[in-house]
């Protein structure tokens, strides 16, 4: 009974070919929109996960702070100096790198090509901490190091641009408005979670990066690279007592510099995505609600249209509930349909994303399976009231309607 | 007939009333009337004089405003809607003067109908709908639309859906209206045959007394109620 009524809503559907597609349209795009979005935004986060867990889960970052709106009278803001690297790399224990760097992007030319880079100042020990190897040529000397010369890594993007295949080691580029000599090639590293080319880079002696690009004495970030094995947290609280003592903060103040480990960080990355894909999904939500309306509308059309068809049905022997039950099996078909639809166009839309953007695929079962019951959901509570009012006609008046 | 046998159906005192007020009509006004299992009948009058009115009652699809209606010793006009639902699909068989099938529905499909509310399985459901269709000579066209089928076998079909389910009375509304005089002489033996050989109660409304000859009785309604009836005249010769 129950197989017999499905079929005859499938061919009704059928019959009205057009008129269903039409009216699906709105569980169609809610639905698609729901699956892509919730498929993009898990692919996004698994991508920033996987992208942090490269960089190593015992890497410690140190910034100093903006200061707050409305402007906190125990806070006072102090970039990070050279004092605190002191402090640190005197007082660290289980570290492997202690690294400082300062960042800037920055126009980068070589004879008649340009590009944009991120230049970085740092030291040796930023290649331990962030786990880069040098490809080709070597590291900083102590001398270069110490006094500020104009030596660069490149990475290759950088690398590529300029010199093709060729050994780019010991030409001059420019970088801003200094010229530097390429002593080193880092390795590939692909692109970032965010969409961003991490080999689009210069690298370059801190003193050298504050004295001719930056024009001060500032440090962006302290990278510090905790011992296999040690307490991130630990480490975490004893680089936060080091500062508060190196940047001489009273008992009364409050922290000026922010230390965080990497799964911090992943987790801030994460609630954005979640965040995104909640208001997307309320999108989705109104238009599911207007493709229930679009199927309480058909329905009703349906239900007047086949009128006469109901009359007959009632006066050879079916019930109320038979009439109310092949109305409804009939919208749920209907946005079943819309909803299966949607699931294709959506995961597709998904899998293009993460094709163009290089993430991972993930497509979630469960996602999938509440979509499909959801739009089954919708079916049966917008088609109900037509339904009840097809199965609450009077057979006589139904029989005689034109 | 059979003066032993309680009757089919009867009517007691039935008043049919629509509207109120100034618009009130009494479409049946008090009628008294007693139909016996195996009777043809045939219901004549003039237009509004409450033939259909009766006919609705009678196939259990409406329940008069006051008076009892007893089909089969059951009181009809009492029951709900889907207790009648039940009798209709049990003991009544329909034909209309326009044929109501489905459309784009074949013909064994339409046949079926009641079947499935019935709960039949499918395989039965084929089999007594392709009998009905063969009873009315419709071998060859089972899977024809009603668009496909000249008006005479689309009665044919309509016919054939009214007796699948065997019912025991076949309740028929002007049912050779639409049809020339050889197709609805046609269908009159049909129905002669049904009521002859299987014994099947049938009431049918008609305006022409070339139809209304094939009855054994014929009861002519005016103005709501019955003016003349050839059975009471019978009794009373
Ligand atoms: N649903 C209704 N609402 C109001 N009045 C109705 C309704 N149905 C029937 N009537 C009235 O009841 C009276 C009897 O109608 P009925 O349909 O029984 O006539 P009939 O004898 O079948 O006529 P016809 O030969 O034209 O079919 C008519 O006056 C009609 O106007
Ligand atoms: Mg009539």
């Amino acid at each position: 009974m129950l197989f017999e009524t499905i079929r005859l809503a499938l061919r009704s559907v059928r019959r009205n070919a057009l008129r269903s597609f039409l009216t699906l349209l709105g569980i169609v795009i809610g639905v698609a929109a729901v699956i892509a979005m919730i498929t993009i935004g898990t692919g996004t986060t698994e991508k920033v996960k996987q992208d942090i867990t490269k960089l190593g889960s015992n890497l410690l970052t140190v910034q100093a702070l903006r200061p707050m709106r409305g402007g906190d009278t125990n806070f006072t803001p102090r970039p990070l100096e050279a004092s605190d690297l002191r402090g640190l790399v005197d007082g660290m224990e289980n570290v492997n790198a202690i690294a400082p760097t300062a960042q800037r992007t920055v126009r980068v030319v070589f004879g008649p090509d340009n590009l944009s880079a991120q230049v970085t100042g740092t030291d040796n020990e930023f290649f331990t901490a962030r786990n880069w190897a040098i490809l080709r040529g070597r590291e900083f000397s102590e001398s270069e190091l110490r006094s500020g010369a104009s030596a660069c890594i490149i990475g290759q993007t950088v690398r590529n641009q300029f010199f093709g295949s060729g050994d780019p080691v010991d030409s001059l580029i420019r970088v801003g408005r200094m010229s530097c000599r390429v002593i080193g090639v880092l390795e590939a590293k692909g692109t970032s979670g965010f969409g961003q080319d991490q080999d689009a880079v210069v690298m370059m002696p801190l003193t050298t990066f504050q004295r001719r690009i930056a024009g001060n004495r500032n440090i962006g970030q302290i990278y510090i690279a905790v011992q296999e094995g040690a307490s991130t947290s630990d480490a975490v609280l004893a680089a936060q007592n080091i500062l508060r003592d190196t940047r001489r903060l009273t008992p009364g103040q409050e922290d000026n510099f922010d230390v965080r480990d990497m799964t911090q960080i992943a987790d801030a990355m994460t609630s954005t995505t979640t965040v995104m894909t909640g208001m997307l999904g309320a999108l989705a939500g109104v238009s599911l609600l207007v493709g229930g309306i679009g199927i309480m509308n058909i329905m009703l059309v349906s239900v007047t249209e086949r009128t006469r068809e109901i009359g007959i049905r009632l006066a050879i022997g079916a019930h109320e509930k038979h009439i109310l039950i092949q109305f409804l099996v009939e919208a749920t078909v209907l946005s079943l349909l819309g909803g299966l639809i949607g699931i294709v166009l959506g995961l597709s839309l998904a899998g293009l994303a993460s094709y163009t953007l290089s993430i991972p695929f993930v497509p979630s079962l469960t996602v999938i399976g509440t979509a499909v019951g959801f739009s089954a959901l919708i079916g049966m509570v917008f088609g109900f009231f037509p339904a009840l009012r097809g199965a609450r006609l009077d057979p006589i008046d139904a029989l005689r309607h034109e | 007939m059979n003066g032993s046998a309680p009757p089919l159906l009867t009517f007691r005192d039935i008043w049919k009333t629509y509207g109120d007020g100034e618009t009130r009509v009494n479409a049946l006004a008090g009628v008294n009337l007693a139909i016996d299992q195996g009777e043809f009948v045939a219901i004549m009058g003039p237009s509004g004089s409450g033939k259909s009115t009766s006919m609705n009652i009678i196939g259990c699809l409406d329940t008069p405003t006051k008076g009892v209606y007893s089909f089969m010793g059951v009181d009809a006009g009492a029951l709900d809607r889907s207790r009648r639902a039940v009798l209709r699909n049990r003991y009544i068989g329909f034909v209309f003067q326009g044929y109501n099938l489905l459309p784009r529905t074949t013909a064994a499909e339409n046949v079926e109908l009641p079947l499935v509310y019935r709960g039949v399985n499918s395989r039965d459901r084929r089999d007594l709908a392709m009998n009905a269709l063969a009873q009315v000579g419709l071998q060859g066209r089972e899977h024809h639309t009603p668009a496909e089928l000249s008006g005479g076998q689309q009665q044919r079909v309509a016919i054939a859906r009214a007796i699948v389910t065997r019912p025991t009375l076949l309740v028929a509304d002007e049912p050779t209206g639409n049809l020339d005089t050889a197709r609805s002489h046609e269908i009159m033996s049909l129905l002669t045959e049904l009521n002859g050989q299987q014994g099947l109660t049938i009431v049918m409304v008609t305006h022409e007394a070339d139809i209304a000859a094939y009855a054994q009785r014929t009861i002519h309604f005016l103005d709501g109620n019955i003016a003349s009836d050839t059975a009471a005249a019978m009794e009373a010769s």
